[in-house]
């Protein structure tokens, strides 16, 4: 990296812009980060119930299929033949016996074991691969697959140490609170293109300090305030983090005199778009950020994946898998699609985090050379029992530098 | 054919000209309504009793039920247009929606289930206009102190890939 690539001497404090934009970052961060010792999310059990079913996504920008094998495991494989590197599978979801590629009908089975190649010793003693080709060197690459209670990841990585030792302790036992070990089921999905680089979305769900600002909604029906009683928690590394809160007494007060956002007046005409019941211990609101592609999301009753692809320096795929639990009856799942209002690309308080991050990239791009401030709550990082830190943001960049060696 | 003009003859005392006519009439107001961004006036297309949703086309054709937009009476119509005018922070832009292909499909139980399909454009102020939304229309209207009302509304788009954000009503 040349010179214009200096940290600033401020360190965690500072955040420089060219990290949002510089394809020569962006092309380290797909083989470092995604492509490098870390486990992606790809998909939910549920979305793969039997033999044959497969899923088709992205780990950063690299194509994946997800499949569930004759035996019952799950393999996540490369998009791409062996042969000419054609992403040979089209749908987000399907269920077949075995893939072949359309282009010249190469055919793997559900593990990628190369199992057919058309013309493979000529037509009529004429061409065909040669005596010394071995299937077995051509199969589909494989990559590590790890599981816990229903949630599948994968990484590139040959070696990489197991998934909940990943996670850590007080990652682990937050995911353990929504994935519990019951069996989930799919309500839908939703997907947008967002315009900014990806670390922003990051960025924001590791930043409680906007969320009683920006979110005007939130903030006007008390599901999420800056006086309420909320932490930042993060691993060891800081790579993971999660913001939580729950719910406490509410009143307009002095401390909270500064959010200009609050429309005390402001009431729902149908009430039963918020009508949350408690469901998890302890917490109202955890949203969990995992490196290096998942945002873990239960804000009262409406439980999503929120899945990061990357689609250059200055846009990502959110790909958003709303869930609720087999067990869920009528009225807990209506619960949980109507609370999904709030998200996604037409939610009341998603529309003002997708609109912000493109106003950061358009304003972050042009100014390659300067950098943002994250001293709210302190220049280091550590766990907090309060929101109004970038404390987790911090965590973040510090671990990311490493990685990055930046 | 004929049989349901004489069933529109006989509830509605309307011909299938004149069905054809008021459909145009209604469809096209209700896209000027949005694309002048006269919102307060929206829930007023639908009766009290209605259900709105824009769902991507993925999850209609699999059965699966969540949606973008879900408003389960007019109150939660009125909720959004609240929220598109006080909470929701968004860049300035406009949309415009075109609906062609109005198809009566049937009229059942005093309601008419319309098909037709929409496309929505958005322009941004410093960018081309482009393609936000396409998709169909799958309506069912009821007559309601003499005007046709939404009933159901649902908007099946087809474009899964949304362009950052939809702000306002298809």
């Amino acid at each position: 990296m040349g010179a214009h690539h200096a940290w600033p001497k401020e360190g965690l404090a500072r955040v420089p812009y060219w990290v949002y934009t510089d394809p020569e970052i962006y092309a380290r961060e797909q083989e470092r980060i995604f492509g490098g010792s870390s486990w992606s999310y790809v998909a939910l059990e549920a979305e793969l119930p039997n033999p044959g079913d497969f899923k088709r996504t992205f780990i950063g920008e690299k194509p994946v299929v997800v499949v569930r094998d004759k035996d019952g495991s799950i393999g996540v494989v490369e998009n791409r033949c062996a042969h000419r590197g054609v992403q040979f599978c089209q749908k987000h979801l399907g269920n077949v016996t075995e893939f072949m590629c359309p282009y010249h009908q190469w055919t793997y089975d559900l593990r990628g074991n190369l199992i057919g190649v058309p013309f493979r010793r000529g037509v009529k003693k004429l061409g065909g691969m040669p005596e010394d080709f071995d299937p077995r060197n051509h199969g589909l690459r494989r990559l590590n697959v790890a599981a816990r209670h229903g949630v599948i990841f994968a990484s590139f990585a040959a070696q990489i140490e197991p998934l909940e030792e990943y996670f850590g302790p007080s990652m682990l036992s937050l995911f353990d609170r929504v994935f519990d070990g019951r069996e989930l089921t799919v309500l839908g999905y939703s997907r947008q293109l967002i315009p900014a680089n990806w670390k922003l979305m990051f960025e924001n769900i590791k930043d409680p300090y906007h969320a009683s600002l920006l979110h005007v909604f939130l903030v006007s029906f008390g599901l999420f305030r800056a006086d309420q009683p909320s932490k930042v928690q993060m691993d060891r590394t800081g790579r993971h983090g999660a913001l939580i809160s729950w719910r406490g007494e509410q009143n307009r007060t002095e401390d909270n005199a500064d959010m200009k956002s609050l429309i005390d007046d402001f009431r729902l005409r149908d009430p039963s778009l918020l009508d949350p019941v408690r469901e998890f211990p302890e917490y109202t609101v955890v949203m969990t950020t995992i490196w290096p592609n998942l945002i873990i999301q239960q804000q009262s009753n409406t439980l999503a994946m929120r899945q990061l692809i990357t689609r250059g320096p200055g846009a990502f795929e959110l790909a958003w898998t709303f869930f609720g639990y087999v067990g869920d009856d009528e009225e807990m799942t209506r619960r949980r699609l109507r609370q999904a209002n709030l998200m996604g690309p037409g939610g009341f308080v998603s529309i003002d985090d997708s609109e912000v991050m493109k106003f950061s990239q358009d304003g972050v791009a042009p100014y390659p050379d300067a950098a943002g401030v994250i001293e709210m709550g302190g220049r280091d990082w550590k766990d907090e029992s309060h929101m109004v830190t970038e404390s987790v943001i911090r965590a973040f960049y510090s671990y990311y530098r490493q990685v990055m060696t930046l | 054919m004929e049989e349901y003009v004489q069933h529109i003859v006989d509830t509605l005392a309307l011909s299938a000209a004149q069905l054809r006519l008021e459909l145009e009439e209604l469809y096209s107001a209700y896209s000027a309504c949005l694309d002048e961004e006269r919102f307060e006036e929206w829930p007023d297309f639908f009766v009290d009793q209605c259900l709105y949703k824009i769902v991507p086309r993925e999850n209609f054709e699999r059965g699966l039920p969540l949606a973008t937009w879900l408003c389960e009476s007019k109150g939660y119509l009125v909720d959004r247009v609240v929220a598109i005018r006080r909470t929701a922070v968004y860049a300035p832009r406009y949309v415009r929606r075109m609906v062609s292909g109005i198809r009566v499909l049937s009229i059942r139980d005093g309601a008419i289930e319309v098909r037709a399909n929409y496309l929505a454009l958005e322009t941004l102020q410093d960018e081309l206009t482009r393609i936000l939304n396409a998709g169909q229309y799958r309506d069912k209207l009821v007559v309601e102190q003499g005007r046709l009302k939404f009933k159901e509304k649902l908007c099946i788009y087809d474009s899964l890939l949304i362009p950052n954000s939809l702000v306002y009503p298809l």
